[in-house]
């Protein structure tokens, strides 16, 4: 043999070697992502499967069923009557409420830290609570509302104390998502503006937040979409409502509460998937939105 | 020592630099560094010189956009037409100095239209819409844009080519009637042929403008300015008529310059 035909030998059992290597390489990653997309495909089946027979009409015109009616309809093998709409306005109108007040807040809050870029030491100090704050549990935001306002202000469980700890909940994704947005434009853009002797706050109002909008809106539906489902801050300011409420000093429902309530009442427990089925949609067409929105930013 | 081009030397100037030293924060080494001059009415002046020898901080400190970074420290004066800027609102003075900076940055959000009208708009002047239409269009005639984007002004600017966005935003720094244009190496990021439509404007608008204009490319110093400033390291080291300078240098920093020799 001589040395030619030995190194293509060699050559040959590498090669085959490497491609089984890459072989199961590629495999490897299929399998692994496959297995981390199963979960999220588990629940929407579960949830659909469950939860189908209850989404009607009703699911959105009509209030709770009290737990007779459901009885009723259960042991008759019916699906169960009413709806969760006192949830959906509830929910509407606690989220509503914490973005009038984050989403200002956390704006300006963005634009000082954007200012002031390893400038001052007000703004580190800004920025690091505002990530701290990020990881408060949700629990103790509720419990803080609870005392601020629950018990000074509205004087009883209401729609306002919930929004307050919803607000405080978004506020750091917004700060962040406005600094982070306001970097990636030009700075010559905010120069220009200056240069035609356009005051500040023109300069900002009517070119940076502009070229910035998909990215603010972006961080809003996030925020958003992060407070949908937070149930544990609403059991003890909200704390619940039968009816349909659009006070904001009254106790109202929110459609996280619902899956609690309807969890908790064996005579409901096939409305707790509708419901899930219902929030997890809403979260999910908020995060698809918020996608689209950053993926054409990005392309623009 | 540095010499002193005196401003006797130019008549009448539209600006008036005296003894102007800026610092980025107390203590550092100053960007430039007591520097007077005078500009030429209806002329172009060149500011010429290696990275980092000032001449684009020079060029800031004329609309007072140096301002924009803490902590900087300003010594001397500039008066634009005997007027001490200093005590002009910078509001008020942008609007006599218009700017054109580096990279074209038309407005990303607004229409061509409204790029040209933007100095309008966001010093909340309102316009009659034939007043505006007039603006508009006599601007971007005077950047020779309007034959080619008459059909398509309410696009956005952001659609043009490189030059075309550059000419754009000589045509918003100019709806103001601005009495001096600074540019910041505006061919800097053009082609060779969008560059040399940029310079045929230039040179005609200084008929009716007062432009200063900096730049590290001498060649286009040469070819488009009458006046010619040569900064190093802060100093301005020699200031005079183009053709001077350029065929008979009186400064050896400068000569080495021009040929190559360094920046």
């Amino acid at each position: 043999m001589t040395e030619a035909t030995a190194g293509r030998k060699i050559g040959k059992e590498r090669i085959s070697y490497r491609m089984l290597k890459n072989r199961l390489f590629k495999w490897g990653i299929i399998v692994v992502s496959g297995i981390t997309i199963l979960p999220i495909v588990l629940i929407f089946g579960e949830l659909l499967l469950k939860g189908y027979r209850q989404i009607n009409l009703n699911f959105f015109t009509e209030v709770t069923p009290n737990t007779l009616e459901a009885m009723t309809a259960m042991a008759n093998n019916e699906v169960i009557p009413g709806g969760i709409v006192n949830g959906i306005t509830g929910t509407l109108l606690i989220v509503g409420m914490a973005s009038v007040i984050a989403i200002p807040f956390g704006i300006l809050v963005g634009l000082f830290l954007f200012e002031n870029q390893g400038k001052r030491y007000a703004a580190g100090f800004i920025r690091n609570l505002s990530d701290i704050l990020q990881g408060v549990p949700s629990i103790v935001l509720g419990l803080i509302a609870y005392l601020w306002v629950v018990k000074n202000v509205t004087s009883g469980y209401s729609a306002l104390a919930g929004s307050v700890a919803l607000a405080i909940m978004m506020l750091p994704l917004i700060v962040r998502s406005t600094e982070e947005t306001m970097k990636m434009i030009p700075e010559t853009l905010k120069e220009a503006g200056l240069a035609l002797g356009a005051p500040y706050y023109k300069v900002i109002l009517r070119v940076m937040i502009p070229t910035g909008f998909s990215g603010l809106l972006t961080g809003i539906l996030l925020g958003i979409s992060r407070i949908l489902g937070e149930t544990a801050p609403l059991m003890l300011t909200t704390l619940g409502n039968p009816m349909i409420n659009w006070d904001p000093s009254g106790p109202t429902s929110a459609v996280p509460l619902l899956v609690w309530d309807f969890y908790n009442d064996p005579n409901m427990v096939d409305l707790v998937w509708s419901s899930s089925l219902f929030l997890m949609g809403f979260v999910l067409t908020l995060n698809l939105i918020s996608r689209r929105i950053a993926a054409k930013q990005n392309n623009n | 020592m540095t010499m002193n081009p005196n401003i006797d030397s130019i008549d009448h100037p539209v600006l008036a630099i005296e003894n102007l030293s800026i610092a980025y924060g107390k203590g550092e080494t100053k960007a430039v560094k007591d520097v007077s001059a005078g500009i030429k009415k209806e002329a172009i002046t060149a500011i010429m010189g290696p990275s980092g020898c000032g001449k684009s901080t020079l060029l800031r400190a004329i609309n007072r956009m140096h301002e924009l970074y803490a902590d900087i420290v300003t010594e001397g004066q500039i008066f634009l037409n005997d007027i001490n800027i200093m005590e002009m609102s910078t509001i008020q003075l942008r609007r006599k100095i218009g700017m054109v900076f580096q990279r074209p940055n038309p407005f990303p959000t607004m229409s061509i239209y409204d790029n040209v009208i933007a100095g309008y708009k966001l010093n909340g002047i309102g316009l009659k819409k034939n007043e505006r239409d007039q603006i508009v269009e006599q601007s971007l005639r005077n950047v020779s844009l309007w034959d080619e984007v008459k059909d398509a002004l309410y696009k956005k600017g952001t659609f043009l080519s490189g030059g075309q966005q550059q000419r754009l935003c000589i045509a918003r720094s100019l709806a103001f009637q601005p009495e001096v244009i600074l540019l910041d190496e505006p061919t800097s990021a053009l082609d060779p042929i969008a560059t040399s439509r940029v310079e045929d404007l230039l040179v005609e608008l200084k008929e009716k403008y007062t432009i200063v204009l900096v730049t590290h490319n001498m060649t286009q110093a040469a070819r488009i300015s009458d006046y010619s400033m040569f900064m190093y390291l802060g100093d301005l080291v020699e200031y005079g008529s183009t053709k001077m300078m350029f065929t008979n240098p009186r400064d050896t920093k400068t000569e080495e310059y021009l040929t190559g020799k360094f920046g």
